[in-house]
């Protein structure tokens, strides 16, 4: 049987799927892990005060360990935060994660071949690169942060999943030439640069998630002793959490704004004008002013923290919005999905 | 730290994280009982707090949304009149509300001229006080520096004084781009650094140009124009008012912008998709090759394509369509010719089944009005009407539908080219009449109806033969595999625009993501060293650091500062000291 480079393609997606999904499964492990050694943290340390019970050596990498040890004391006695140690499952998690990642960029590379052009045209495409980037973002994160943010892989590789096999059991169309519309290199540009905001903002996203539950088991832990211990214990505190947030989300936002930027000279160069409030061009503003103003909440008194991480998940559901709904329902000149 | 004690702070609005916190009972904030000027100054400092920019962001998203909704006039006119159609009851309720125009709208308009009121209320003091900043010294060294960021000691270099050790700092300081000052307390000399003003300056910057790109689409708007015109195929279009098929000017637009150059279609050339079964016809590639001729000037050849507008003479033409035009002769029952051009069909679908009116006002008996379908590459359907099957000319056929009566242009008002407006006027052949549409390839003539005349659908291939009459054309199977290609004329449709303020905007943009990057990514902060005296008698030398505003890399510069100026710590204090410095 002869396969086309597309249907090859077709192969490593679907093959990805079934990597991610268990690195998917590997993740959620060690988060039901989390939870059994923060509950256990809790039964050892009524058991026996004195001893600094699970190897105190905190979940960070090997960079981070020995200077954690203080700090993770520190925390311990503050809000009862449970240092834990190594997990065979999250190291799976990753493992998997990397090989899901080489697949689907085989399958992007792959289909952009069997294209004969950036593999960014239409929704499957646009989904099948936006997943890819979230991906990578989240890897690249791994390597370059201090702070270990393994613990987001259920997230990711569940948002990814599901938006690839979305893509692909309801997008698909077979590769097709481009449009003279399309023929640009703001194509190239402006929507890879969109995907990699996408990708940042999906990170931020999770990170926002994460700092809210993590900041109402502060309060809670803050006030009654007796709170309850799940994994969130395992994880960085709040305020450790808001600032990789908004990192990554500022990162997101200048990236967006030249996606807004590009996609204005696209469109002055394809429909004779910069600025039409077209239904796509509407919601790229709503995402940008919705993430400027995220951004000038961190900096308000009385802002900062869960109400800014509310305005960062707000972002986020108008990102997926934009992509999905708005892509797929709204008309307007942007009426690329191929479908 | 109040503002005043602290001139290197940026001046922030009251409530930004990093302003001082109001004291309980302040006056202003708290019961503002200061007559008319003390109510106006709390209402401006309230617009121009964060908290209202906040709001007014949110605001302005919030109120973005119903345009994507509901259709707008501004992009979509024709999707309104659908709309109305569709929803009579509903449709005059949000036109109340300026649903159909909201980006025009008074509410959108005033919830981002507050947000700009409020932004150059704010941008107006900053940037008066960053200028002084600019000039002020680095502040006085904290009295004790163990409670800031990233505090860490080192034991005073052998055979150095602590003079000689803060000076050589503020050297160190000094060329990775910090400002420095001597202090000396209680004979402890120190040295005061700051450094990343460029953060405030790109701060600035970015909110100046945001107002900068408000102003300058204002105006742009203002004096420039859009217009559309059809060209057919060997057609030249002077670039008057009059010329154009639609044109809308800008408020202050006078008709003396307008440099009347000379605009040539020489050709359209348009490519489909041939082989790619999942894509046969599919638009690979248009290209108008125009010739372009100004006043006085030598005529030049240049192309408009999708995507690559033309830039001449101060206007932008943009491709955005394009069609077939054929060429219609009609004669009466002289033998005079009483019309003929080529007449630009609008196309309908992908395969550009295309309609078309004709209409003969003079030389014959009554008016008349021809309804015409043209097919590129004509395929019948089962029900035996007629699609196109191809968007380029592989059997190209043309059906009309003639009328006789009013055309309805006498009176004045002014009628679409490519409508007709049958109430006024009797079918003659075609639909319920009875009388078989005509029906012409390229070359072929046909009878009128009621012995009117002839029509003809002339052949514009070049070198082709004359036409001939549709029932005489005895080779019917020859026709069928004739190269077409060149026998009917193509229309482009231009836009064409004047747009004086574009390249402001986009420099404004430019500022805009500069601004932001500086911004965002410049830390900005203060580092002390100080030699301070142990009571043994005993010099070590100390570091610290204060962030202004989000500063990831802060306790690593510190120490790695220190570990440049006075070597590394012992391994025990230091255990997390990456090797990066970011100063
Ligand atoms: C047109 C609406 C506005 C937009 C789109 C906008 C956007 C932004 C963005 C993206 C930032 C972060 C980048 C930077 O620090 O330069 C920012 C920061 C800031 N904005 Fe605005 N802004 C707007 C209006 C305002 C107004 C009205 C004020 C004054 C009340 C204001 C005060 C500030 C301040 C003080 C910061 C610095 C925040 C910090 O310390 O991190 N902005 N703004």
């Amino acid at each position: 049987m002869q396969l086309t480079l597309d249907e090859i393609s077709i192969l490593c997606v679907y093959s990805a799927m079934v990597v991610y999904a268990i690195a998917f499964i590997a993740f959620s492990i060690d988060l039901a892990r989390r939870s059994a050694a923060a509950t256990a943290a809790t039964d050892a340390a009524a058991r026996v005060e004195a001893k600094e019970a699970v190897g105190v050596g905190a979940s960070g990498g090997p960079s981070s360990a020995v200077a954690a040890k203080p700090a993770a004391s520190l925390r311990q006695a503050q809000d009862g935060a449970v240092a834990y140690g190594r997990s065979p499952s999250l190291r799976v998690g990753v493992a998997m994660t990397v090989l899901a990642w080489i697949l689907h960029l085989s399958a992007t590379v792959l289909r952009g071949l069997a294209a004969g052009r950036v593999p960014w045209a239409n929704m499957y495409e646009f989904a099948l690169t936006g997943t890819l980037i979230i991906t990578t973002v989240f890897l690249v994160v791994l390597v370059v942060s201090k702070q270990d943010l393994r613990f987001l892989g259920t997230f990711i590789t569940g948002l990814v999943l599901v938006l690839l096999g979305v893509a692909a059991l309801n997008f698909y169309v077979s590769p097709i030439p481009l449009p003279p519309a399309l023929q640009s290199v703001w194509l190239v540009i402006h929507v890879f640069v969109a995907s990699a905001s996408v990708g940042l903002f999906a990170l931020g996203f999770a990170l926002s998630v994460v700092q809210l539950m993590q900041a109402r088991r502060e309060s809670i832990a803050a006030t009654a002793k007796a709170a309850k211990l799940t994994f969130l214990a395992t994880l960085p505190d709040s305020v450790t959490l808001e600032n990789l947030a908004y990192r990554i989300n500022i990162i997101g936002f200048i990236m967006w704004t030249f996606t807004l930027m590009a996609g204005s000279i696209w469109a002055e160069k394809a429909w004779g004008r910069y600025w039409g409030w077209d239904t796509k061009e509407v919601w790229t503003f709503i995402i940008w002013v919705v993430y400027a103003g995220y951004i000038h909440a961190r900096a308000t008194r009385g802002w900062r923290g869960s109400r800014s991480a509310w305005l960062a998940i707000i972002g986020f559901s108008t990102v997926l919005f934009n992509f999905t709904v708005v892509n797929l329902f709204f008309k307007g000149l942007h009426a690329y999905s191929g479908l | 730290m109040s503002p005043q004690s602290d001139p290197g702070a940026p001046s922030r609005p009251a409530d930004h994280i990093d302003s001082t916190e109001p004291e309980a009972g302040d006056a202003s904030i708290a019961q503002p009982k200061l007559g008319f000027v003390g109510w106006l100054r709390f209402g401006w400092r309230q617009l121009t707090s964060m908290r209202t920019a906040l709001l007014l962001l949110l605001l302005l998203a919030i109120a973005a949304v119903p345009g994507s909704l509901v259709p707008q006039r501004s992009s979509d006119p024709n999707g309104v009149t659908q709309y109305f159609d569709k929803n009579p009851e509903l449709a005059p309720i949000l036109d109340g509300f300026q649903m159909f125009d909201v980006y025009t709208s008074a509410w959108f308009s005033a919830i981002y001229l507050l947000l700009f009121v409020s932004l150059i209320g704010c941008i107006i003091p900053r940037t008066k006080h960053h200028f002084e900043a600019l000039r002020a010294r680095p502040p006085r060294t904290p009295v004790r520096l163990s409670r800031l960021a990233g505090h860490t000691e080192r034991a005073l270099p052998e055979g150095e004084t602590a003079a000689a050790a803060i000076d050589s700092a503020a050297k160190q300081l000094r060329q990775s781009g910090y400002r420095v000052e001597r202090y000396e307390l209680r004979g402890e000399p120190s040295v005061s650094a700051e450094r990343g003003y460029l953060r405030e300056t790109g701060n600035l910057v970015f909110h100046t140009a945001l107002v900068g790109v408000l102003v300058a689409v204002g105006f742009g708007g203002g004096f420039g124009f859009s217009g559309q015109r059809v060209i057919v195929e060997g057609q030249t279009f002077v670039n008057t008012l009059a010329a154009y098929d639609s044109f809308n000017p800008g408020r202050f637009f006078t008709d003396t912008r307008l440099t009347p150059y000379g605009l040539t279609l020489e050709n359209l050339d348009a490519v489909y998709e041939t082989r790619n079964q999942d894509a046969i016809g599919q638009p690979i590639d248009f290209t108008a090759h125009v010739t372009v001729q100004g006043q006085g000037g030598d005529p030049e050849d240049r192309t408009v394509k999708v995507n690559e507008p033309l830039y001449t003479h101060g206007t932008d033409v943009y491709l955005l369509g394009n069609g077939y035009a054929p060429t219609i002769t009609v004669k009466n029952a002289d033998g005079e010719v009483v019309f003929t051009d080529a007449v630009p069909f609008l196309p309908q679908d992908a395969n550009l089944t295309s309609i078309g009116v004709v209409k003969v006002t003079d030389g014959m008996p009554e008016q008349l009005g021809m309804l015409g379908f043209f097919y590129p590459t004509q395929h019948e359907l089962t029900s035996g009407a007629y699609t196109s099957s191809y968007p380029d000319l592989i059997l190209p056929v043309l059906t009309l539908n003639v009328y006789a009566g009013d055309l309805g242009i006498d009176e004045g008002t002014p009628t679409s080219v490519y409508t007709l407006d049958p109430s006024t006027m009797e079918q003659l052949n075609g639909g319920k009449t009875g009388v078989d549409s005509i029906e012409l390839k390229p070359g072929q003539t046909a009878e009128l109806p009621n012995g009117l005349g002839t029509v003809t659908f002339e052949d514009v291939t070049p070198g082709a033969a004359p036409a001939v009459d549709v029932d005489d054309d005895a080779d019917a199977a020859a026709s069928e595999s004739r190269n077409y290609s060149q026998s009917v004329s193509r229309f482009a449709s231009f836009d064409i625009h004047h747009d004086p303020t574009q390249m402001w905007v986009l420099a404004f943009a430019a500022l805009i993501l500069g601004g932001l990057l500086v911004s965002l990514f410049v830390p900005r902060r203060r580092m002390w060293v100080k030699a301070v005296s142990k009571p043994d008698g005993s010099v070590v030398l100390e570091y610290a650091a204060l962030a202004r505003g989000d500063d990831p890399g802060l306790e690593d510069a510190v120490t790695g500062f220190a570990d440049k100026h006075a070597g590394p710590a012992d391994a025990d204090e230091t255990a997390d000291a990456p090797e990066k410095s970011s100063t």
